[in-house]
């Protein structure tokens, strides 16, 4: 079995997993007595660490949630409950943007959904949401160039950035991206499922999505999830210390899979060639159906996705792909492999010649 | 049969070949898996998602739910095969539910689910089967395929309560050389038994009774909401032409409907007849409904050519009764004399011939006369 759809989720880095295996503190975060200091403090030093790993400049900035998901609905719906006004997001953001987003017209905000942001903002605009790198293609968005535009428009408008794909291989710094809201989610780069956090620039007014005892400073109701935290902030330390490593071995692996699948498969075309992650490798296989594609190479042993899987799990045309104005045929086309921090160099050979086996035997 | 399958893994008795299971997330789809597997097929099992609401929501009541879909999952989990959803939204928007609107636009009685087997389940699907690289598809109808000297037969399926060989008639030699029912044997208990013998979480499902993409819903308020045209008014008239009252649209009504014209006249009223152009439904007495023959297009014959008696029985609707007629004509357009007038001879509506347990083929009612 080839795993090539680290985009979707990676599995556990080894640190993460230590991290959890050792954890013992199980006292509610919340309470008073040694057993609840012990996990509040575990939670602390946690915090502490992942705003130094991101550039924040306070720990009270970090807001621990259950995700990518519950960040971006916190940041967006959140922003417009504290304040009303309007929302501009990118049109290839995350159904959790886009979704929060259409949340926000219920609320009485006018929504923006357009490729270009920074434009869209006017002295109305409340939020605005770009992501860092997109998840279906890896393209990497140019989010401090669009901060600094809105801030000029409006330095009122609170720009936030989903990074969930974009800590493995980009920098992501806070100050330098020049946001004020920032998702990341701990399964994305070999942490745990279910547990992220949302960067909260000092300052800032969110009103609460999940209401109840009040924890993260208010912002965040629920007790918190402190062996989840260690193991997110674990997988955070060893993504950084190690993303320069990563970015050369596992481009050369990406780079190796597509020369190699050319080689085999004439009219391949790359999507986002210009600015990507060297993780994403987000093709169009000529003549074929991805539903078709997928499922040959599943049953061949190599794990890759395409456009958006729904609540069925049916392949979707993706909104992505729509956005960036492909046709259905062509959109119908694209597959995309995601390669981690686990891939091996051998994997580029054996995957390139699953993906010219099935292209050989599915085009229509 | 218990303890045949295999917990985990494909590994029991290779050598019969591949096999795509449609597994509708019901009992039928669920043991038909479960048999092939036990003779000794590699399954893959698939879901077709065939519907979505205009919103991109999926229907929560009726089959082909998300609901259903996870159950058909489940099932595949527990026989240890993988499984997939298909998308068939497009191709089933377009060849059943937009034909099927029309249909009723056109004062027709349609049966999506046979346009469904014709055009989705057994046509685009058998060519996915191939190029997954399958050997047959197969499905949890209640009907059997058997092969002599002569090709192959379709035949009821042995539980004639659950029979379902009528919505197969259109399929000819080369689908059902590609196309395995395996529960065809059994009677719906034997199903559930083994389902619950195997203990799957689908073994005491309820049926689903509804056309799959209307859900609970009343199918008449789908179409006024899916195809607006469907709400033209128009009068109700008796056989005489006479105005008896009106209608807001002639999708409502049904050739032999009896309850909710909404028009009293004395005596028991059918409608008999419904005429598009004009928006115009007509009522009548029972006797009014009785047609002595009846004209079918799209006819096609399983065997590939008419059977060479004309003697023949001939089902007008899914839940009828088999009745004696004879048939002639050729190419897709034959006519059918019933040995008696029947009643309520829906245009639209499917007729299937059979000669005793066999299927012979069948067609689209046009006209009844």
């Amino acid at each position: 079995m080839l795993y090539l759809d680290n985009a979707a989720t990676t599995p556990m880095r080894p640190e993460a997993a230590e991290a959890m295996r050792d954890f013992t503190d199980f006292g509610n975060p919340n309470g008073l007595h040694a057993v609840s200091r012990a996990a509040k403090n575990a939670i602390e030093a946690a915090r502490e660490r992942a705003a130094e790993l991101i550039g924040a400049a306070h720990p009270s900035e970090i807001v621990f949630t259950g995700g990518g998901t519950e960040s971006d609905n916190l940041a967006i719906v959140g922003s417009v409950l504290a304040e009303l006004g309007n929302v501009v997001v990118g049109a290839t953001e995350h159904k959790a943007v886009l979704e929060s987003a259409a949340f926000c017209l219920r609320l009485g905000a006018q929504v923006d959904i357009t490729l270009d942001v920074a434009a869209a903002v006017d002295e109305h605009t409340r939020v605005v949401s770009l992501m860092l790198v997109n998840n279906e293609t890896g393209q990497v968005l140019p989010v401090a160039e669009v901060a600094r535009k809105v801030k000029k428009t409006n330095p009122d408008t609170l720009v936030h950035t989903d990074a969930v794909q974009a800590l493995l291989s980009e920098a992501v710094n806070v100050h330098e991206l020049g946001v004020d809201l920032l998702s990341l989610s701990a399964h994305k780069f070999g942490g745990p499922k279910g547990v992220g956090l949302l960067y909260v620039k000092n300052g800032v007014e969110l009103e609460p999505v999940l209401r109840g005892g009040g924890q993260e400073m208010g912002r965040r109701s629920g007790t918190q999830n402190p062996m989840g935290i260690a193991g997110m902030v674990a997988a955070m330390e060893a993504t950084v210390a190690g993303r320069a490593a990563f970015r050369n071995r596992v481009g050369a692996i990406r780079d190796s899979f597509e020369l190699a699948v050319s080689e085999r498969i004439s009219g391949l075309a790359v999507t986002a060639a210009g600015s990507r992650t060297p993780q994403h490798s987000h093709v169009r296989l000529p003549n074929t159906l991805s539903e078709t594609t997928l499922i040959l190479m599943d049953q061949a042993g190599l794990c890759a996705a395409a456009g958006s899987a729904c609540q069925s799990g049916a392949i979707e045309v993706s909104h992505v792909l729509e956005a960036m104005g492909w046709g259905k045929e062509a959109a119908g086309e694209a597959v995309r492999f995601s390669f981690g921090w686990q891939s091996e160099p051998g994997d580029a050979s054996t995957a390139a010649a699953i993906v010219a086996d099935v292209w050989e035997r599915a085009r229509l | 049969m218990n303890g045949l399958v295999p917990e985990q893994g494909k590994a029991l008795a290779p050598g019969q070949g591949k096999a795509l299971v449609a597994m509708s997330g019901g009992v039928d789809s669920s043991v038909a898996a479960a048999l092939m597997l036990e003779q000794g097929w590699e399954v893959i099992g698939v879901t077709l998602k065939q519907w979505q609401n205009p919103d991109g929501s999926l229907p929560t009541a009726g089959c082909c739910t998300v609901g259903d879909a996870e159950d058909a999952r489940r099932v595949a989990a527990q026989l240890g095969v993988d499984y997939y959803v298909l998308d068939y939204v497009d191709e089933f928007r377009q060849a059943v539910v937009e034909p099927w609107g029309q249909a009723y636009l056109a004062g027709l009685t349609p049966n999506p689910c046979v346009e469904c087997n014709r055009a989705v389940r057994f046509d685009a699907l058998l060519d996915r089967m191939e190029m997954l690289g399958c050997d047959v598809l197969v499905t949890g109808h209640h009907a059997r395929v058997v092969r002599d000297e002569t090709g192959y037969h379709l035949l009821r399926g042995r539980d004639p309560e659950k029979d379902q060989s009528y919505v197969l008639h259109m399929l000819g030699q080369n689908q059902l050389a590609r196309v395995k029912l395996p529960i065809g044997e059994m009677t719906k208990a034997d199903v559930r038994a083994e389902a619950a013998a195997l203990g799957l979480r689908t073994a005491g499902k309820a049926e689903s009774m509804e056309i799959c993409f209307v859900g609970k819903g009343n199918y008449r308020d789908f179409l006024q909401q899916h195809f607006p045209e469907a709400r033209r008014p128009g009068a109700i008239v008796n056989t005489a032409g006479e105005k008896l009252g009106e209608h807001d649209g002639t999708a409502r009504f049904t050739i032999g409907q009896r309850r909710g014209t909404g028009v009293a006249m004395g005596e028991r009223a059918y409608v008999v007849d419904i005429q598009p152009a004009t928006s115009t439904v007509v009522l009548g007495r029972k006797e009014d409904l009785l047609a002595g023959a009846c004209e079918i297009d799209q006819v096609t014959f399983v065997a590939g050519h008419p059977p060479a008696r004309a003697d023949v029985e001939v089902k007008i609707r899914y839940r009828s009764k088999p009745v004696p007629a004879t048939i002639a004509g050729d190419g897709a357009e034959w006519l059918v004399r019933f040995s008696e007038p029947q009643a309520a001879v829906a245009p639209g509506q499917v007729a299937v011939f059979y000669d005793g347990n066999e299927v012979l083929g069948g067609g689209v009612i046009r006209r009844a006369e």
